[in-house]
């Protein structure tokens, strides 16, 4: 990365998953308390919850460990 | 954007405001991100190489994107319904064995040479007239094609989500408009990147959940058996099998035999696309180096073979699983141009490429469902910016630089770009209108692009690899290849009993008859080609330096552990390939 990309590729990817993975287990946890009226094909397994858990820590970890600094790695 | 545009009728899938944050997320992201990179494209290598500076990693995973786009995903999940495991072939021998061969074989000489672009190497190896011939033909057809996938992916839109077709087509161009002009290729890259891992997160879920439901892959091929058999479809074991069936033209649903799917998609078509369509191997040029332009192809191959998991899985689960809400009967998908007439819309049919919505609706409520449309749309874009990165860049070196000004600076090119950029964008939203007006114009585009293919890939494999290759037979091979495919295809449409000649059977399907044109007008290419070149004056040795294999020295790769040596990784993948083909024979 040249001057001034401070910012890895990767780092959006992150970025990208922990906001969806956040929003995709939140949405999950209210729809735990509230069931909904229509709930999909096997809602009983709530793959809201472990899905968007997972995307929300995979992004949290490309977050952090591509977070600009002055980390000396290689990074697109 | 007023959101009372978004029409609300009709549509397979309602989305939910957390949905609706989540597509609005999408698209700020990718603004920012061609915000960011506009600073990092001032050179002409920055904005149409991506300054010759990804990462294997990087440059691998655009490589597959390039070709990920959101038809595709849909496009094929509905071939796997409509053809079976069959259309895994496009995705494993009509890919695996091209996208090793391009790493190990042909990328060296990419490198090497430094070009720009695809026409960039035929203009350096077989001169003038055959870059021009190619980047012309490449260029008129990228932006055409672009215009035709937004066209159909608003409809796409429309159908799914309800949405205004003008409206989808004005924001994704926009977008893809900005963030490209600003940032090049890069930005192209990065998008596709990001791309690549929203397709993973929103269609992963779909064949976990559906294996599940299934009762395994053992409980998804009985409830297909016991499905087909219900519907009185022939042979329904051919759809769970990828070889058995081949042996004769009548005994699978795509009406092709093995000769087809080996020599016609294994050996030129798939060879074609992956080794000389411009639109992937630019990607692949971006690398940093000839180790990660090597590796690159390879990691783009080890996640293809996986992509049928997220595309062929579903149309097969489409078979077995899906059932009418409220009678409970099998739900049949037809032909998307029945099924999106107003009398198929009026019986409430869905065609086949919907398969992969509807399996996204199956199973994904709020917040997945968002994930899994942004991934579509994501597609969707990064496809288009594809083709539009590719075009400005044969535009400005190939047409451009080496027609109009020949000493254009590299300011200037850069420039060119940009605008190149914007007015790709504009034909291509000017070519979606016109199909919107004529519809029989999008099958016809569609066949064209696949014309050049074949012959390109013959000529470029005879300059790389003989030497003997003459400039006059470089043009005439790639001229005469072209012309017998289109001639092929008008003879069928004239008489369509001519397919039993062309495809060897009456029966062979459209994915046939394209299997075995691409073989015969390959065959004439390379045959035009060595025919005049024993008859024409062959280029000195020494002009052919860095461009033919016996005349180039391959520069030794750096000392690196094997886990770090393409080879290896070419073989591991080659393994995996021969056991998948095994375990679905």
């Amino acid at each position: 990365m040249k001057s001034g990309g401070s910012l890895s590729i990767w780092f959006f990817i992150g970025l990208s998953m922990f906001v969806n993975g956040g929003l995709i287990l939140g949405t999950g946890l209210f729809e735990f308390v509230h069931p909904p009226e229509h709930p999909v094909v096997l809602s009983q397994l709530h793959a809201n919850i472990w899905w968007g858990g997972f995307l929300f820590l995979f992004g949290a970890f490309y977050c952090f460990h591509f977070a600009p600094g002055p980390r000396p790695a290689n990074k697109n | 954007m007023n959101l009372a545009l978004i029409l609300l009728v009709n549509q397979l899938v309602h989305l939910s405001s957390v949905d609706l944050v989540i597509i609005v997320f999408y698209f700020a992201l990718v603004l920012a991100i061609g915000l960011y990179l506009r600073e990092q494209a001032n050179t002409s290598d920055d904005f149409f190489l991506a300054g010759r500076e990804m990462t294997a990693w990087v440059a691998g995973l655009a490589f597959l994107s390039a070709n990920l786009g959101s038809l595709e995903l849909m496009g094929w999940a509905g071939n796997a319904y409509k053809y079976g495991i069959l259309a895994a072939h496009w995705y494993w021998i009509g890919a695996i064995p091209a996208m090793l061969f391009l790493a190990l074989v042909m990328m060296p000489f990419y490198h090497i040479c430094r070009t720009h672009s695809v026409p960039g190497y035929l203009k350096l190896r077989f001169g003038e007239s055959s870059r021009t011939l190619s980047s012309i033909s490449f260029a008129f057809m990228t932006v055409l094609m672009s215009g035709i996938n937004m066209y159909a992916m608003a409809v796409v839109m429309r159908v799914v989500l309800g949405w205004n077709i003008h409206f989808s087509i004005l924001v994704s161009s926009v977008t893809v408009a900005i963030y490209v002009a600003l940032g090049g290729l890069r930005s192209a890259i990065f998008n596709e990147v990001l791309q690549f891992f929203l397709i993973w997160a929103g269609a992963l879920l779909i064949p976990i959940l559906g294996l599940v439901e299934a009762g395994g892959w053992s409980g998804l091929k009985a409830r297909i058996l016991q499905n087909l058999t219900e519907q009185h479809i022939a042979n329904p074991g051919a759809y769970t099998h990828l070889w058995s069936t081949l042996g004769d033209f009548g005994n699978n649903p795509m009406g092709i035999n093995w000769v087809g799917i080996v020599f016609g998609l294994g050996a030129v078509i798939a060879m074609g696309y992956w080794t000389t369509d411009f639109l992937v191997v630019q990607r692949v040029l971006a690398a940093k180096d000839l180790r990660s332009a090597k590796l690159a192809p390879i990691i783009g191959a080890a996640f293809k073979m996986m992509v049928p998991f997220i595309v062929i899985l579903p149309g097969l689960l489409g078979l077995a699983l899906l059932r009418e809400p409220n009678t409970g009967h099998l739900l049949r998908l037809v032909p998307g141009d029945v099924a999106w007439s107003n009398a198929g819309q009026a019986q409430g049919l869905h065609g086949y490429d919907e398969v992969l919505p509807l399996m996204l609706a199956r199973y994904c409520g709020p917040g997945l469902l968002g994930l899994g449309i942004t991934a579509l749309i994501a597609g969707f874009m990064s496809g288009m910016a594809g083709n539009v990165s590719a075009f400005s860049t044969v535009w400005t070196y190939d047409i451009y630089g080496a027609l109009i000004d020949k000493n254009a600076s590299d300011e200037s090119k850069v420039r060119m770009g940009r605008w190149c950029t914007l007015l790709g964008v504009a034909v291509s939203i000017g070519t979606a209108y016109l199909v919107m007006q004529s519809q029989s114009i999008m099958d016809y585009v569609q066949q064209l692009f696949s014309f050049f293919i074949a012959p390109l890939f013959g000529t470029v494999l005879l300059g790389m690899l003989w030497k003997r290759a003459t400039p006059a037979g470089g043009f005439w091979g790639l001229f005469a290849g072209t012309a017998s495919s289109v001639g092929m295809w008008a003879w069928v449409k004239v008489d369509p009993q001519a397919v039993k000649y062309v495809a060897l059977s009456l029966g062979a399907q459209d994915q046939a008859q394209n299997m075995f044109r691409a073989l015969w007008c390959w065959l004439i290419c390379v045959l035009v080609t060595v025919v005049v070149s024993l008859v024409t004056k062959p280029k000195p040795d020494a002009e052919l330096t860095g461009l033919v294999y016996g005349l180039t020295a391959i520069p030794q790769e750096e000392r690196v552990s094997l886990l770090h040596r393409p080879v290896f990784w070419a073989v591991i993948v080659a393994i995996v390939f021969v056991i998948l083909n095994i375990i679905f024979w």
